[in-house]
């Protein structure tokens, strides 16, 4: 399915079930393995959902308009997440990924349109629809007098965990983002990529139906965000999560990832990330992404 | 929402606040030293100056230093719900409000949740304090102090519930040394915490006034009449009352359809 560029943006997402070993390169660059080869790591603990399912949409955002006072921040933002695909949301400052984030999450409420996470309405079921949501915010939101276990510990009794289900939930998660062996550390102690990796990890803890993530790389060298990466297409792919990823970082964003490009509030793009780039006949997506948002320097793409 | 999950959330919530607490050697001392200060350094002076007649709820001449303890209770207590404060604007500015915020469990719930999670520290505050002061002649009936629990946890969490309030005004963790001189100090010191309010209207008729629409004077009353066995109507009606509306408040302002939160998210976007 074609990508599509505005006016034409009312199109559907193009969208189709990736089941193979990941194809994993980053955009100009050479494709080769990342990994030994063998079957996806499982990285949460749900049951493999029929394909029948999968195209229920996990989120569904539907003409939300925003403002702030006079200042309008979004305006008639329509898309869907489905579960199994990393939908990669690209902006440039100002663009109002933050104000979106705050509305799926429910950091305030969004007074026109629709916003569905499974289906399930914030504004008619309050908080309870906020139940198969993880989020990892940009922002570090880790305790850092804490232990790593306690953090984690903290959260899943927020999510309602027994200690026990609590407890092997986290040494599966932290296990598969090679971290089992920092459980006791304070937070405090690990760099920023270990730091990142627990959000990530509590993020997954009660496993999510659909994944937000505000720019979960930012400031992480090439090999951990690399890594951080690879772990979510996996979580993806693997456990059937949709995932909403914002992001200013286009290595990040694979060629069959959902893409939506957010500009002055509205969404000017969506499609598969290959599809967007071939529509507007952009070298690449760094060029694509110029050439939507009417920008060409690194300060409209830095988010 | 299944019951077992509150439980768990609740509980969640309380055991974070004591971990937190418990790595915070230093801010248990500074709540231990501050009201120690003023009993044995303070009420030792006034001893001999000061004395108290015969008013309810005391049966006979009481020292001083008796009488400034109840006030010296609710000062740690406030100082406990300020704490509160301090430690939600410190939450919203590291990131670990919006976790709490973004579970599936109702606002108010995770509010009260902190609040008695406050009133658990403080209470722990209060009751070593109450320990040491009796080594140092403050001796209250012996009842008094199991009797003065249940106004200790309504008064704590009143206190708890203005800190919250406050905290959602604050824009910013610097802003709170400012809160601290503009709350804390003019609430103890127009109260009955120091002198009784008897003596306040001799002295100056204006902050007897004051004195008696101060809720922290009721808060100080309550635990007073407490620790002798008895229950103050008015103050426990005040305190009551001042708790139901710093809540309701403090639940409005964090209310994403209508709260203050909302408005000043919109104000940082603007900028």
């Amino acid at each position: 399915m074609k990508g599509c560029v505005e006016p034409a943006y009312q199109r559907k997402v193009g969208r189709r079930v990736v089941d193979g070993p990941i194809q994993g390169y980053l955009w100009g660059k050479k494709p080769g393995p990342r990994r030994p080869p063998g079957p996806p790591r499982k990285i949460a603990m749900q049951k493999e959902t029929p394909k029948s399912e999968a195209r229920t949409p996990v989120l569904t955002v539907k003409n939300v308009s925003y403002y702030y006072g006079s200042k309008q921040a979004l305006d008639d933002v329509s898309f869907e997440v489905f579960p199994g695909k990393v939908t990669a949301l690209l902006g440039p400052n100002g663009a109002g990924k933050t104000t979106l984030f705050s509305l799926i999450t429910r950091l305030f409420d969004a007074p026109t349109g629709r916003i569905e996470i499974v289906g399930r309405s914030a504004a008619e079921l309050g908080s309870r629809a906020l139940e198969p949501l993880g989020v990892v915010f940009q922002q570090p939101t880790l305790d850092l007098d804490l232990t790593v276990k306690q953090n984690l510990r903290y959260f899943a009794a927020l999510r309602g965990l027994a200690r026990k289900d609590a407890d092997e939930r986290m040494m599966r998660a932290l296990d598969a983002l090679d971290m089992a062996e920092r459980v006791n550390e304070r937070v405090r102690d690990l760099n920023g990529g270990h730091r990142r990796r627990v959000e990530i990890a509590r993020g997954i803890l009660h496993s999510p139906k659909l994944l937000l993530l505000d720019e979960p790389t930012v400031g992480l060298d090439v090999p951990t965000r690399t890594a951080i990466v690879r772990h979510i297409h996996e979580l993806a792919r693997a456990d059937n999560v949709g995932v909403l990823w914002a992001t200013h970082l286009f290595d990040e964003i694979e060629p069959d990832d959902d893409l939506l490009v957010l500009n002055k509030g509205r969404i000017v793009a969506r499609g598969t990330a290959k599809d967007v780039v071939a529509e507007t006949g952009a070298g690449d997506l760094g060029g694509a992404f110029r050439l939507l948002i009417g920008g060409d320097t690194e300060e409209d793409i830095a988010a | 929402m299944k019951p077992m999950h509150l439980v768990r959330a609740f509980n969640g919530i309380v055991w974070r606040e004591m971990l937190r607490f418990l790595q915070q050697r230093e801010r248990f001392f500074a709540a231990l030293v501050r009201p120690l200060v003023w009993l044995i350094i303070f009420a030792a002076g006034f001893r001999a100056a000061l004395g108290i007649s015969i008013i309810p709820p005391y049966q006979t001449y009481i020292t001083y230093d008796v009488y400034i303890t109840p006030g010296l209770v609710a000062m740690i207590q406030l100082f406990n719900g300020m704490q509160t404060s301090l430690s939600m604007v410190y939450d919203r500015e590291m990131g670990s409000m919006r976790v709490l915020l973004t579970t599936p469990l109702p606002r108010w719930f995770l509010l009260v949740s902190r609040l008695f999670a406050g009133v658990t520290v403080s209470l722990f505050q209060v009751y070593t304090f109450l320990l040491v002061a009796y080594f140092f002649g403050v001796e209250l009936p012996p009842w008094g102090y199991l009797a003065a629990l249940p106004a200790l946890i309504l008064t704590g969490m009143m206190f708890g519930a203005l800190g919250m309030l406050v905290s959602s005004t604050i824009k910013q963790l610097e802003n709170f040394a400012g809160i601290m001189n503009f709350v804390i100090f003019p609430m103890f010191f127009a109260s009955s915490a120091l002198y009784p309010l008897w003596k306040m209207r001799e002295g100056s008729l204006w902050l007897y006034y004051i004195c008696i629409y101060n809720p922290f004077t009721y808060a100080v009353e309550l635990i007073r009449f407490a620790f002798y066995l008895e229950v103050n109507w008015q103050a426990l009606a005040v305190v009551a009352g001042c708790l139901a509306v710093f809540l309701g408040l403090s639940v409005w302002a964090y209310d994403p359809s209508f709260g203050i939160q909302q408005r000043k998210a919109g104000a940082a976007a603007a900028a």
